[in-house]
């Protein structure tokens, strides 16, 4: 791991060479009332006074809607065009906070536990993840309280550490993140003096201890405090579409006559019909019983089955939700 | 999808326009019928799809027309007060009248979709309808921008 | 103890009802409260940042259970209830209506008729902002509009939050969730997009009361209810005031009605 100082001049020539080299830099950027990922092209577009983006960056490496194969039939064949790695474009995540970074990590295991998965492979390998640790944080961040942290470098390729009234630290942390500060390397210099990272962290209070909650899960399934907690819950998909580590997926077909292709789509387990059987069975027929696989999914399948957590404490879901079904609130009573 | 014919003709290309009519069963269809057989000439360019009764005709019909490649819509049936189930044009009529509000309101080019009563004794009618509108639609073009949408599959974000 | 929590309260206790529907402090913002125990009234609160529609959750039987439900209701969730009403989703019986006043005081109503009357001389009001928008919207040309639109309906990721929070989306199979023709595309795409948005405005003409949930509950901000707000305003101008019809604008009919657009 390398660490490096770079000013404001070299940021922005930094910034210039990365666009020069052909890469699709996604940054947050300030839209009408919301702060969202764009693909921008100078650096005045990035959004700078902010906690955290509505949208995560996964559809970098999970696109909310993307094309498997598509096929063209003519008389009796069948002609098949597999996923083209050559149309992915090598991609910059810019700005994104280290709880953005720790997703991917649950993303990685999800899509490789037993089938490697191509289109998601393929996509992470062309991205380099550039973090920005957090000097802000607010009442819906509990990324401390699930093994984060805000200055945590945990799936990044490059940290950036912005020092008020000067420049920053750049922490170099894969052979990625050296390969894109290579092209500009005279933008950066040697540290002169050490710095603690510490100094310019968000405080952001653990709110509950995970150990317990997950304890406390192994043995809640018939738990009336399911019914309690999901009662205002509509089933609407904004949580598991916003979240860093969601990825449950809809396989659709976009067919017309005689050609066609398969599409793979963003889903939700919080709607109704995610596990509705063609029999007209569901085994998850109300929003207690969704609401209950969300959590446990999360902290509870996901850390024993892939040994990844299925939450970064970004606070996200909290924040899209309409009826406040608040995340860290639900936890946090959970642990008690 | 090969949309536009290229006739290189002085350095211009002809573009020839693709309509398709919406139309009921017992005039409007019947009336496109007598214009046949009165032997009248008129463009091509229609594809006419039959529905028992305007009533029939789904809001959503005119989207995906659109969106296959259509540059222009016709949509036509019996005069108010004529129609062969009593009150379907009426029921249609309403829909119309609301739907072309909320097209209009997204930016959609509502003149490109041409609303007419056509009876059944109105061949030379129907005969001016498709003229008058592949005219008009030639001179506003192919509809690309509806077309670039519709084509359209997003790898990545904005 | 406010006038609210004194009634709820009674209400509980004396088995009137077996649940309270109303509103109590969240994080950083209000939220739907089902109160089912006297000891929890002291949560149930009622101002002006209580927006959510809590008609929404009346066409759920699960949530609602097999007694008497009390539903505290503002004035938008109250139109969207009236809606319900007329077209037959609520039975009189089931539910028992209370709203607030900006005086405090706690009015019931003794059954929808009278509730009905309540609302009628109350004025649907447009937030400035709202209007500002509108007004922008109606002053761009053809091609602004269309551009205006795209770039709003290509961010929208279809979670169905819309019609997840909307009281009159309550039919237990949605048209976008039949695939047998598969009518609207359920991924997100830009024309998928545009399709349902433009579905959920005409399955709503006519029946949609502007209660603003549809955008509230976006999660990307997108400003929909404005489709449905155009809607709104054009059959009032060209059919008749939405509340004051028998049946709905598109099942009916009038030989009079009038168009410029028919040849």
């Amino acid at each position: 791991m390398e660490k490096l100082y770079i000013n404001k001049n070299g940021l922005d020539q930094w910034f210039k060479q990365m666009i020069k080299g052909g890469s699709h830099v996604y940054a947050p950027v300030q839209g009408r009332d919301k702060v969202d990922f764009k693909r921008v092209t100078e650096l005045s577009e990035v959004a700078s006074d902010f906690v955290q983006t509505t949208q995560s960056i996964k559809k970098a490496v999970f696109p909310k809607a993307e094309s498997l194969f598509s096929y063209q039939k003519s008389g009796k064949n069948v002609e098949v065009q597999d996923f083209d790695a050559l149309s992915v474009s090598d991609k910059v995540l810019w700005k994104i906070r280290p709880c953005d970074a720790a997703g991917f990590a649950s993303l990685t295991g999800i899509f490789n536990w037993d089938y490697k998965d191509k289109p998601y492979n393929t996509r992470l390998e062309k991205t380099t993840l550039v973090s920005f640790s957090c000097s802000k944080s607010d009442s819906y961040c509990f990324c401390t309280s699930v093994n984060g942290g805000p200055g945590s470098t945990v799936g990044s390729d490059i940290q950036i550490t912005m020092l008020p009234g000067e420049g920053a630290l750049v922490e170099v942390l894969t052979s990625k993140g050296k390969a894109l500060v290579e092209l500009s390397a005279d933008s950066f210099e040697q540290l002169s003096k050490e710095i603690d990272k510490e100094l310019y962290l968000a405080k952001v209070p653990v709110h509950f201890a995970l150990e317990q909650v997950k304890e406390k899960l192994s043995v809640a399934f018939d738990s009336p405090v399911w019914q309690q907690q999901s009662e205002r819950c509509l089933g609407c998909g904004a949580c598991a579409f916003v979240c860093p580590t969601c990825a449950c997926f809809d396989i659709q077909e976009d067919a017309k006559g005689s050609a066609g292709r398969r599409i793979r789509c963003w889903d939700s387990c919080g709607f109704s019909l995610f596990t509705l059987h063609t029999s007209g069975h569901n085994p998850r027929p109300t929003q207690s019983t969704r609401w209950r696989q969300r959590i446990l999914h999360k902290f509870s399948y996901m850390p024993e089955r892939i040994q990844k957590m299925g939450c970064t404490g970004c606070g996200r879901c909290s924040r899209a939700c309409p009826v406040d079904m608040n995340i860290l609130e639900h936890l946090t009573s959970i642990a008690e | 999808m090969i949309k536009l014919e290229v006739i290189m003709d002085d350095n211009k290309i002809e573009f020839e326009p693709r309509i398709v009519a919406f139309v009921c069963n017992w005039c409007t269809y019947a009336g496109a019928d007598l214009t046949g057989t009165s032997r009248l000439k008129y463009a091509s360019n229609v594809k006419i799809v039959r529905f028992p009764c305007t009533g029939r005709i789904d809001f959503m019909l005119i989207l995906k027309a659109f969106a296959n490649g259509a540059d222009g819509i016709i949509v036509s049936g019996c005069h108010p007060n004529d129609c062969h189930y009593t009150s379907g044009n009426f029921h249609a009529r309403r829909r119309w009248i609301v739907f072309r509000n909320l097209l209009n309101f997204l930016g959609i080019d509502i003149a490109r979709i041409r609303y007419s009563w056509v009876s059944a004794a109105e061949g030379a009618k129907w005969a001016d309808l498709v003229n008058n509108t592949v005219a008009d639609i030639r001179e506003l073009g192919p509809y690309t921008e509806y077309q670039k949408v519709a084509n359209y599959m997003e790898e990545h974000h904005d | 103890m406010t006038k609210l929590v004194e009634k709820a309260a009674s209400l509980l206790r004396e088995g009137a009802v077996i649940k309270v529907i109303g509103y109590e402090e969240g994080s950083n913002k209000t939220r739907p409260f089902f109160c089912e125990k006297a000891e929890d009234v002291e949560r149930l609160i009622y101002n002006g940042r209580c927006t959510n529609n809590l008609a929404v959750y009346l066409t759920k039987p699960e949530l609602l259970g097999s007694g008497k439900v009390a539903v505290v209701a503002t004035v938008p969730t109250m139109r969207s209830i009236a809606q319900l009403v007329k077209e037959n989703q609520l039975k009189e019986e089931k539910f028992l209506l209370l709203t607030v006043t900006k005086e405090d005081e706690v009015v019931e109503f003794s059954g929808f008729k009278e509730m009905n009357d309540y609302l009628a001389d109350i004025q649907l009001v447009i937030d400035t902002k709202e209007q500002e928008l509108i007004n922008k919207l109606d002053g761009m040309n053809r091609e602004q509009r269309w551009a205006f639109w795209q770039q709003e309906l290509s961010s929208c990721f279809k979670c169905y939050a819309c019609r997840a929070a909307c009281p009159l989306c309550y039919c237990s199979r949605c048209v976008v969730e039949v695939n047998a023709p598969q009518w609207i595309e359920p991924w997100a795409s830009p024309l998928g997009n545009m399709e349902w948005h433009i579905n959920r405005a005409m399955h709503l003409a006519g029946r949609c009361t502007g209660c603003g949930a549809c955008s509230d509950a976006c999660p990307l901000g997108i400003p929909i209810h404005l489709l449905t707000h155009k809607m709104m305003e054009d059959i009032d101008r060209d059919f008749g005031a939405t509340f004051n019809n028998s049946g709905n604008v598109l099942s009916t009919y009038k030989v009079e009605d009038k168009e410029d657009f028919i040849r």
